[in-house]
Parts: structure tokens; C-alpha cells; sequence
């Protein structure tokens, strides 16, 4: 997360954002298109040498792909997957990265009021200062994106460049990108774009291709194009992602639930305190320390 | 390139046979995709393994390591069969009408004028019918005659049947003809299609006649010289077009003109030698612009020996060396190894010293224990590296490698260090012929110096030396011309003027000889500009006009682009004269309109030819010329008496086959390609190793130099081998765990990636397996970087017969569990 002008729509364990109503920022978004990517790896790098994340001690177990999953210090993976299907032989190549929901699981799920948060332009972002570490957005998030850092105690994951964003230029990854399977722009535009390729590949003998953009999330910052538009799960992608429901349960109801325990306790307090008067018993240091915790 | 990158994206259909551009070029490969979005292109890979090119290509079809010719005459023969071909193009800018003489014949896997005893063609016996008298060439435009090019091209690519297809290269034929299908629907004036190779062709045994195939099925279609079209060769390393074009194999000068040889004692004899004659004055006139060979030759000796060269002395080309046999690279090493040379007749003893620059030759030689056999006989070795490379450490190489003991070779060995691509300014020239000239980024570390720091202090020491004691042959370093203001660093500016040339006197305009094109001490502009009497110097004509008096024509970057064809004029340079598509002249029809009004390269406008810049003299009308200037006859080859190798492609397997020819078992591979006899060039028998095995290089890495670099290594951490998942089944290897290939030469071990992208291929009735090679690693790679196997550990000493290039792509191996 960086100091910026961006100005924040929804933030972690809060009510409220900080819009202040006067701007009219578009929500941007990343383009994907998975039918010419090749494979690179262009954006791996770019991504690693951006956010200066030092490279890893990786090993060759018989894969194109560089790791496993994401990594903490990876936040970018180009995800291979070579299958047999009725039309062929394919190797599938899908950039895995923050899918940038626009209902994000991870905030819903993030106990730490203002560790992650939405922007304006819909980039959702994790504020290391106020992150505890306590990994509840892992289970927030539909796509298996967050991770937990050893070295940081703190999560981490991409950030749509929002540095670079908010100065008006592209993410790195879709500078590096050699082929232009990745683009950057608003979130309307690149589902035009989207759509006419799909037109495209539709025409080519795809039947089947289809612009992923999940409506269980409201939507993501990150169209994906596929040509098997019918199996998002050969690209690794979750066919109808969700926030979880505990999640939701959390959110909606038992959150609020607490705070309104939380209110009747500090009702309770006060009136204990104007019916009776402070607590005289012991030393007054003692009952200073017990206040925050009723 | 014929074409150039850009110009992929006015393709309709690329064929992508002989490299995995999306791998090795991915930069490149942005116009492929350019095509594909905004023209409909579609995309056909020919390949032995599904590569990322054929991720995203719309038709694969796999093909054995090693028969790709039969399948582009399969491709030629589908297309004559079907009337699938540009007949009007064929007519007017081939060869095809031409009529061959009575000598030339094949039969039972052999071309005419084959010489068991020296395993070589005289090439005389497939000359064309001609009559000296009338200075004629037989021709036959109705392309009837039995004798002409296209009936005997006909007759010679009637055995490559889809059946056959099938039966040799192991490509399903309904797959192969969905391929002839989409290739030839570029035979006609409306469409145009490209054909893209790598190292993926010429890296056999057969590797040019695989390219003339392609060429052939390129002019057939009609798609040389058009936007769109051509032949294009994506070249391996970032500046290796430059390297070739100023002088980078024995057999070259720079500008590709050829290096004297011994019997050639007088430059009139060498000029005679060289510059080619034609017999076509009626039919078809041709420029035969190699009759400006002596212009570009005494230009090169006055830029060489500046004014110690005079007509008296034949500009002093008695000082250049000349070759009396073959001096490519692998005899080089095999002289070495065997500490003695006996070609030319003479017994003379072999180098003893070498001096490898930019060059890993260990990690790039087939067959490395041969190669570092042949370093340890040397007397010194100066290796000019940034990197502590596999060849300056090879005598402290693995024990599997032969190596002997440290104690026992000789070798003194040097490293100078030197500077890194972006250390340095200069020129790059690309796959496109673009010289680009590039700007230094930061300064070398420590005592590295430029390439031409190192050269020229070793060249003013060398001549210090002569000037002081003498030596042997002094004039051929004593007369040599260094005008350079630091004659121990050159600016490469001063050397990039020289390359392009000057005036030393006027030049008279040729159609007005009042008047100059030129006044002495100006740059030349033009290579037509360029004289034979001394009175200009050129370091290689073709680079002519990257350096004018309009400064340096290499560092432009306009994006203009007036044609909308992606051209750039005012970007960079591209030799020749700064023309983007070469042969461009068969863009256009014979009154000089464009095939595809939509995509012209050239458009005579009743005056001038427009667009692109003219290969053909500017102002000549249509008919005056033939559209391919260069070659004497004036037209494109289809049939070419030039080549070692026979006048057409013939399938040859490779050196080392897991199959007999099946067109011709008692000429199985190429009779003119040739192999050593040393104890290390080993070649394995199919029935030790069945396996066919096939190397290349990943996207991740840059050849042996990245294996230091972290953030690379993350991304490909170590060696593999790809093994197709039945092989992987029958021979129970699991993915990731680890496998042993072997091959004549050796053996390697390392991480089994078991793959749906490598296949079996059924050859006649047996079935083949392939696995594939990255090439990577090596036992260099500092104290940080990650060390593995050499690829070419397990490569032969087989060759080309044209340009003596390594079949590093098919040869034999087998495969067990570790």
C-alpha cells in the first residue's frame, strides 16, 4: 500500500469508506487474454523486480510453471496445465495473480480495521501497517490468493501496481508483456475489448469462449479471456467463486451482532459507573487496565 | 529475414515449421499475434514437439525430428496437383519455364554428377540448356516441355504422397492435409502467406536444402517479395545477422563476398572467378547485379589497406590469406584434436593456439568431450568472456566429460574480460536487417574492456612486434590502414563511416559526367555509387547508407509510417539501400501493379517504382528486368544447380536415423554431408539407441549465459529431460524423479518432465519415440549460478554439406530410469 490520492471505498472492519463523493474515478482493470499468452514469463519478472520482492531458491520437480502456487514473495505465477480435451491437445496458460473482486472475500474477512482495503478505481490492497497477520483473508478468498509472510508477519499479495496506477501508468506486468495478451484500462473497456475477442475466437471454431468475469464476486479487475469458457477449471479458476459463507455469516451478521454486544457492554459500563460511582477497592492503575477490555 | 518482423502482421497465413518463435523470439512474436487479431491470420505449426508457438497456433501437426523436407515437398506436390499455385507469378519471376540440359537426372537417391570417391556433385551436370551463340536459355512458357524446370520439379516431388508423408515424417495424413490445405490457400493474388524457421532447420544434416524447400513452396505461391510473405529466418542471438553479413564464417568477406582462394592468385583471376555471367540476353533480361562484384571487392582492399593499396598491386589483395579447404569451425576443432591438418593434400601440423570471442565453443560444439579434447592439445588459449565460461574452465571440466587430469594438458589459458550488451554502444542488426544502433547504459566493471579495445590493443601489440623483429608475412599487418582517432579503442562511429565508405575522389554522375554524385571525403550514399578504381573505400557494401552525411542512419527512430504497412523507412537502417522487403520487384504483376492492391510492396507509376524502396533500378520500366536482380538469370529458383547438396531438396535421414530411408534405403542420409573419423566422433547404431532426441533452448534462459543469473533461475532452476508420456510408462520414469540419456557420445542425467506434448510417431510400420533436450546448463555457472549437464554432451559430429552447421536437432539416445 502506498501514501496516494486514491481515495478508499470500503476498508476492512469498518462501516464506512473515506468517498467523498466529489470524484469520479472509473474502476480500472487488467485484461488477460489466455489464447496469446505464451507463456513468458515476461510478467513474473516484472512483477518481482517492481515490487522488489527477491527472487526464490525454486526447483525443477518436472513443470513449465516456476512454482507450485502463489508465494508471499510471488505474487504473480503464470499457471500451466497441458490436457487432452475432444478438440485436441492444450496447453493452457492462465496468469494467476489478485483477482481484484469487487465484492473481495479477503476484506470481508479482515478482522483489522483498514488492512485491506477497495479503492475508488476498485484495486483492493493490503495495508501492511495495519495487518496482523492473522491470515482470516485466506479463507476470505474465492481465488487462493493472499499469503502469509514469515519474514513480514503480514499478508501479501499483488497490487494491481496501484503505485504505478495512481500515477497514470500501466502494472508491470502488462508493460513487460511482449505479445499484448495483457492490457490495462477501464473496467468497461476491457470488457469491450473482451467481447470482440471472444467474437473472434467464437468465429475460429471456440464456441465455447467466453470473457471470465465472475458475478458471485460482483465482477472482478481482472478479465480473463478463454477460449474453453465452459471449464474455467482447466485454467485453474474456480467456476463460480464466492465469498465463503462463514465468511458472510461473519460479515453480515455476527459482526454486527458483536458490535452490538459490544455497545450494550459499553452501555452497561456506563451506567454501572453512573449508578455507582467508580470502583474503589484497589489501586487505580489496576482499574485503568481493565477498561479497554470489557 | 527476406521480409522483417514487423511485416508478419500483413500475413494471412504464417507457417511456423523449423522453430518455436514464441519461445525464442517472444518479442518478435507480438506481430504474429498482431496478425491473428487484426487480419483473421491463422497460425500453422509444423513441429516435433506441442511448443508454446503451437499453445497458441490455430492447427498443429507434429512431424518426426529430421523430415521436414518430405513434408514441404509434400506441401509442393498437393499444390501443383490442385492448381493451387500462383501460375501467373510462377510464370513471370521463376525459373520454372526454364529448360534444364540433357545431364541432369536422379535416380535411386542420387542427383547426376556424383562422385563416390570425394562424396561430392559436380554441379555442372544440372546446368541449364543454353546456346552460347545467342547467348539463350532454353524456355518453354506453356511450362510443357518435359525438360523444364516445372515438369522436372513435378516428376521429382510426385513420390512425396500424403501416404508417403505419412510413412516417413510420422504426421497423421488427415492433419497433413488440413496443413497443405490452409498453406496453399495463399496461392493467389488476393492472399498472402509467411514461412518462419530457426535453428529448427538448419541445424540437420539437410538443413539448407530444408530452407530451399520452403523457398521453392514460397515462389510456387507467389508469396516472395510481397508484404506478408517471404521466407524468414529468425536468427539465435541478438546480433548474429551483423556478425554473418561482416565476414562471420571462413567462407565469407564482409558483404558476403567470397574469400579467395589458393589457386586464385590475381585479383583478375579471383574477379573472374566471382562475378557471375548469365546467358540471358533475349528472353528476359536480368540486371545480374553481381556484375558490380569488382566495386564492391576494390572498395573493400582500399577500406582494408587504405593507401598501400594500388592498382600495381592489385589493391593488395595478394595480402589477403587465402583458404585451400575447408576452415569452418568443426574443422577447426578437428584439426585441433588430431594436432594436425591434412587438408588441401599437405600434412601440416594443427592450430596451437586460439583466441574464442563472444564464443563458448565447449558448451556450443557438438560432442563436447571431442571438443574439450581439442582445447587440451592447444599451446594458449585466450578466451575474451564477461563470464568464467565453460571453455575457459575446460580443463577442470567433469570426469565424464574425458577430460584428463589438470596436470597433463599443456593449455595456458587467458581470460580477458570483457563488457556486456548494454556496457557498450554500437549496432545490433536483427533477424529483420535492421542495424539499430544502441546507446551504452552503464560503464564495464572493473578492468573489462570493449570488444574493440581488446582487438585493437591485441592488433597494435601484434603490429609493434612485426615492426620490431619481423616475422613471417609482415605486409599482411604492416600495410593494414588504422586511421582511428584512439587507435587503441576505436569509436565505433569512425568504424561504423568506414563499414558504410567514403569518396577518396569525385564521382561522376554516370549519366552526365559533367556533373558528380560525390566530392571526395564525402560519405557514400548509395552502393551504386561505389567504383572499381580505387576511388572509393567501403567496408561492406551492403551497409552502405547507414552512414551518410546525414549522420548516423542507424540511431533514427521515427515511428512514420507512410505506407501503413509497418515499414518505418526512418527507423534504424536496413541494408540493402534501406529496403524493407527484399525481391520486392515480384510484389507487383508484369505491367508493375501490385498483386493485392491492399498490400503493395512496389507500384511502377509510369515513371518510378513507389513504395518500398525499388529492388530493381528505380526508373526501369516493367519487363526491363527480371524481379530477382541478384540471381544471374533474373528470376526466382525453383530449381537452383548452386547448392553442394543437388539442384532440388531430396529427403535424406539424418546421420544418425531410427529408421532406413524409406525412398531410397541404399542413399539413406545426405551422400555430400560429411562426418570425422577421430575416436571421438562416434555415431550409434538404432538398434543401441531407438530413441530420437532433439535439442533447443527455453524462453527463460539465454543460451549458457543466464545460468548465473538468480531471477532466471527461479524461473527454470535446472536441467530436464521432456519424455512423452507412453515412453515414460513403458521405460516406468515418473515426472520428476530421474532419468539417464545416453548417447553414443555420452550421457546426461537429469529431472524427467513426463509430457502429453511429445509423441510417438509410427515410421512405416515401427514406432519412434522422440524426448527433447533444453540446452541451458553446463559446468560453469560461478558460485552462485546453477550448474547441470551439456546438452551437446550428447550431440554428433555430423554436418550440413552447405554450411557445415551440426545436426544438434535429430540424433540418436536412449533413456533409463537413474
Amino acid at each position: 500500500m502506498v501514501a496516494q490520492s486514491l481515495e478508499i471505498r470500503r476498508s476492512s472492519a469498518s462501516v464506512w469508506g473515506s468517498l467523498s463523493g466529489a470524484r469520479s474515478v472509473a474502476t480500472v482493470a487488467k485484461y488477460i487474454d489466455t489464447t496469446t499468452c505464451i507463456g513468458c514469463k515476461a510478467c513474473e519478472v516484472a512483477c518481482q523486480e517492481w515490487n522488489d520482492l527477491r527472487p526464490l531458491a525454486t526447483e525443477q520437480v518436472g513443470t513449465y510453471q516456476t512454482l507450485p502456487t502463489l508465494d508471499a514473495q510471488y505474487w504473480n505465477l503464470i499457471r500451466f496445465n497441458e490436457l487432452d480435451f475432444e478438440g485436441g491437445l492444450a496447453w493452457l496458460m492462465r496468469k494467476d495473480q489478485c483477482m481484484h473482486c469487487d465484492d473481495p472475500g479477503c476484506l470481508a474477512a479482515c478482522p483489522a480495521p483498514g488492512a485491506i482495503v477497495q479503492y475508488e478505481n476498485g484495486i483492493v490492497d493490503v495495508n501492511p501497517d495495519q495487518c496482523i497477520g492473522c491470515k482470516y483473508c485466506e479463507t476470505g478468498c474465492p481465488f487462493d490468493v493472499p499469503r502469509f509472510s514469515r519474514t513480514t508477519g503480514k499478508m501479501a499479495k499483488c497490487t494491481l501496481c496501484v503505485d504505478r496506477v495512481s500515477v497514470g501508468l500501466e502494472p508491470a506486468c502488462v508493460k513487460a508483456c511482449p505479445t499484448g495478451c495483457l492490457h490495462f484500462g477501464t473496467k468497461e473497456d476491457m470488457l469491450v475489448m473482451g467481447q470482440t475477442r471472444v467474437e473472434q475466437l467464437k468465429k475460429d471454431g471456440f464456441v465455447q469462449a467466453a470473457v471470465y468475469d465472475p458475478a458471485g464476486v460482483h465482477g472482478t479487475s481482472v478479465v480473463t479471456i478463454l477460449a474453453h469458457g465452459d471449464h474455467p477449471e482447466w485454467y485453474g479458476l474456480p467456476s463460480d467463486p464466492r465469498v465463503p459463507f462463514l465468511v458472510r455469516v461473519w460479515k453480515k451478521f455476527l459482526r454486527p451482532f458483536g458490535g452490538i454486544a459490544i455497545l450494550g457492554a459499553v452501555f452497561g459500563v456506563v451506567g454501572h459507573y453512573m449508578r455507582h460511582g467508580p470502583k474503589s477497592a484497589y489501586g487505580a492503575d489496576q482499574d485503568d487496565s481493565n477498561l479497554p477490555l470489557a | 529475414m527476406t521480409n522483417g518482423w514487423v511485416d508478419i502482421k500483413n500475413a494471412d497465413l504464417i507457417l511456423a515449421m523449423g522453430g518455436n518463435p514464441a519461445e525464442n523470439h517472444p518479442c518478435g512474436f507480438k506481430w504474429f499475434i498482431e496478425a491473428k487479431k487484426t487480419r483473421g491470420a491463422k497460425i500453422v505449426v509444423v513441429d516435433p514437439r506441442f511448443t508454446r508457438t503451437a499453445a497458441v497456433a490455430d492447427f498443429y501437426c507434429p512431424i518426426r525430428p529430421g523430415t521436414d523436407i518430405v513434408y514441404l515437398l509434400g506441401i509442393i506436390r498437393y499444390a501443383i496437383e490442385t492448381g493451387r499455385f500462383h501460375e501467373e507469378y510462377v510464370k513471370l519471376h521463376t525459373n520454372a519455364s526454364y529448360l534444364v540440359g540433357e545431364k541432369y537426372g536422379f535416380d535411386g537417391g542420387l542427383f547426376t554428377g556424383f562422385d563416390e570417391a570425394s562424396g561430392t556433385y559436380d554441379k555442372t551436370e544440372w546446368a541449364y540448356e543454353a546456346d552460347p551463340k545467342t547467348r539463350s536459355y532454353g524456355i518453354d512458357h506453356t511450362l510443357q516441355d518435359p525438360r523444364c524446370v516445372f515438369q522436372l520439379l513435378k516428376k521429382h516431388v510426385d513420390r512425396y504422397t500424403p501416404e508417403m508423408v505419412e510413412r516417413i515424417c510420422g504426421s497423421p495424413k488427415e492433419k497433413f492435409l488440413k496443413v497443405c490445405e490452409m498453406v496453399t490457400s495463399t496461392g493467389n493474388a488476393q492472399r498472402c502467406g509467411t514461412v518462419t524457421y530457426a535453428l529448427g532447420w538448419t541445424q540437420h544434416s539437410t538443413g539448407v536444402q530444408m530452407i530451399r524447400a520452403a523457398a521453392m513452396l514460397q515462389l510456387l505461391l507467389g508469396n516472395v517479395g510481397r508484404p506478408g510473405g517471404g521466407v524468414n529466418a529468425f536468427r539465435g542471438h541478438s546480433n548474429i545477422q551483423g556478425a554473418t553479413d561482416i565476414a562471420g564464417t571462413f567462407e565469407i568477406l564482409p558483404g558476403y563476398l567470397k574469400t579467395p582462394s589458393g589457386p586464385l592468385q590475381t585479383l583478375t583471376e579471383y574477379l573472374k572467378d566471382a562475378t557471375p555471367t548469365t546467358m540471358n540476353g533475349a528472353q528476359w533480361p536480368s540486371m545480374n547485379y553481381w556484375t558490380n562484384y569488382p566495386k564492391f571487392m576494390v572498395s573493400l582492399l582500399k577500406a582494408q589497406y587504405g593507401e598501400n593499396a594500388k592498382k600495381e598491386n592489385d589493391w593488395g589483395y595478394a595480402w589477403l590469406p587465402k583458404i585451400d579447404g575447408n576452415h569452418s569451425w568443426m574443422y577447426i576443432f578437428d584439426d585441433m584434436y588430431r594436432g594436425s591438418s591434412t587438408r588441401a593434400g599437405g600434412k601440416e601440423p594443427g592450430p596451437e593456439g586460439l583466441i574464442t570471442f563472444g564464443m563458448n565453443p565447449v558448451g556450443i560444439g557438438p560432442n563436447v568431450p571431442k571438443m574439450i579434447g581439442a582445447l587440451s592439445k592447444l599451446k594458449w588459449l585466450v578466451v575474451v568472456e564477461n563470464y568464467e565460461i565453460e571453455t575457459a574452465t575446460f580443463w577442470k571440466a567433469p570426469k565424464e566429460y574425458g577430460t584428463d587430469e589438470a596436470s597433463k594438458i599443456p593449455t595456458e589459458v587467458y581470460q580477458l574480460p570483457a563488457s556486456g550488451f548494454a556496457e557498450k554502444d554500437g549496432t545490433f542488426i536483427n533477424s529483420a536487417r535492421w542495424m539499430q544502433w544502441k546507446w551504452k547504459a552503464i560503464d564495464p566493471p572493473g578492468q573489462a574492456k570493449t570488444d574493440q579495445e581488446i582487438m585493437a590493443r591485441i592488433f597494435l601489440a601484434v603490429r609493434d612486434l612485426y615492426e620490431k623483429d619481423g616475422g613471417a608475412l609482415p605486409e599482411q599487418v604492416l600495410n593494414v590502414t588504422w586511421n582511428y582517432t584512439n587507435p587503441a579503442a576505436p569509436d565505433l562511429t569512425e568504424v561504423l563511416k568506414e563499414i558504410n565508405g567514403k569518396a577518396l575522389a569525385d564521382i561522376p554522375d554516370p549519366k552526365d559526367k559533367t556533373k558528380t554524385v560525390r566530392l571526395a571525403g564525402q560519405q557514400i550514399e548509395n552502393f551504386g555509387q561505389l567504383q572499381d578504381d580505387g576511388s572509393t573505400i567501403c567496408g561492406n557494401w551492403l551497409h552502405v547508407g547507414v552512414f551518410t552525411d546525414a549522420g548516423n542512419n542507424a540511431a533514427r527512430r521515427s515511428t512514420a509510417d507512410p505506407t501503413g504497412l509497418g515499414m518505418f523507412p526512418n527507423w534504424g537502417f536496413s541494408w540493402p539501400a534501406n529496403r524493407r522487403i527484399m525481391y520486392n520487384r515480384a510484389s507487383a504483376d508484369a505491367e508493375g501493379k501490385p498483386w493485392d492492391p491492399t498490400r503493395p510492396g512496389i507500384v511502377w507509376n509510369g515513371k518510378l517504382w513507389v513504395g518500398d524502396v525499388p529492388d530493381i533500378k528505380p526508373d526501369s520500366p516493367p519487363g526491363e528486368y527480371g524481379a530477382f536482380i541478384m540471381n544471374a538469370e533474373g528470376v526466382g529458383r525453383l530449381f537452383a544447380a548452386q547448392l553442394a547438396d543437388g539442384p532440388f531438396p531430396e529427403h535424406y535421414e539424418a546421420v544418425e536415423s531410427p529408421v532406413e530411408n524409406l525412398l531410397h534405403p541404399k542413399v539413406s542420409t545426405n551422400p555430400v554431408s560429411k562426418r570425422f573419423s577421430t575416436d571421438k566422433d562416434v555415431y550409434g547404431k538404432r538398434e543401441d539407441f531407438p530413441i530420437v532426441a532433439t535439442t533447443y533452448r527455453l524462453t527463460e534462459h539465454y543460451h549458457y549465459w543466464t545460468k548465473h543469473t538468480q531471477v532466471l533461475n527461479q524461473l527454470q532452476p535446472g536441467f530436464f529431460v521432456e519424455i512423452p508420456e507412453g515412453l515414460a510408462k513403458e521405460k516406468g520414469i515418473a515426472n520428476g524423479s530421474q532419468v539417464r540419456v545416453t548417447s553414443a557420445r555420452g550421457s546426461v542425467q537429469g529431472v524427467a518432465m513426463v509430457t502429453k506434448r511429445l509423441h510417438a510417431f509410427r515410421v512405416g510400420d515401427k514406432q519412434v519415440w522422440e524426448v527433447g533436450i533444453p540446452l541451458h546448463w553446463g559446468y560453469a555457472a560461478g558460485s552462485t549460478g546453477h550448474t547441470g549437464p551439456l546438452a551437446n554432451h550428447l550431440t554428433p559430429s555430423a554436418m550440413d554439406a552447405n554450411t557445415w552447421t551440426p545436426e544438434y536437432k535429430a540424433f540418436l539416445v536412449k533413456v533409463e530410469k537413474a
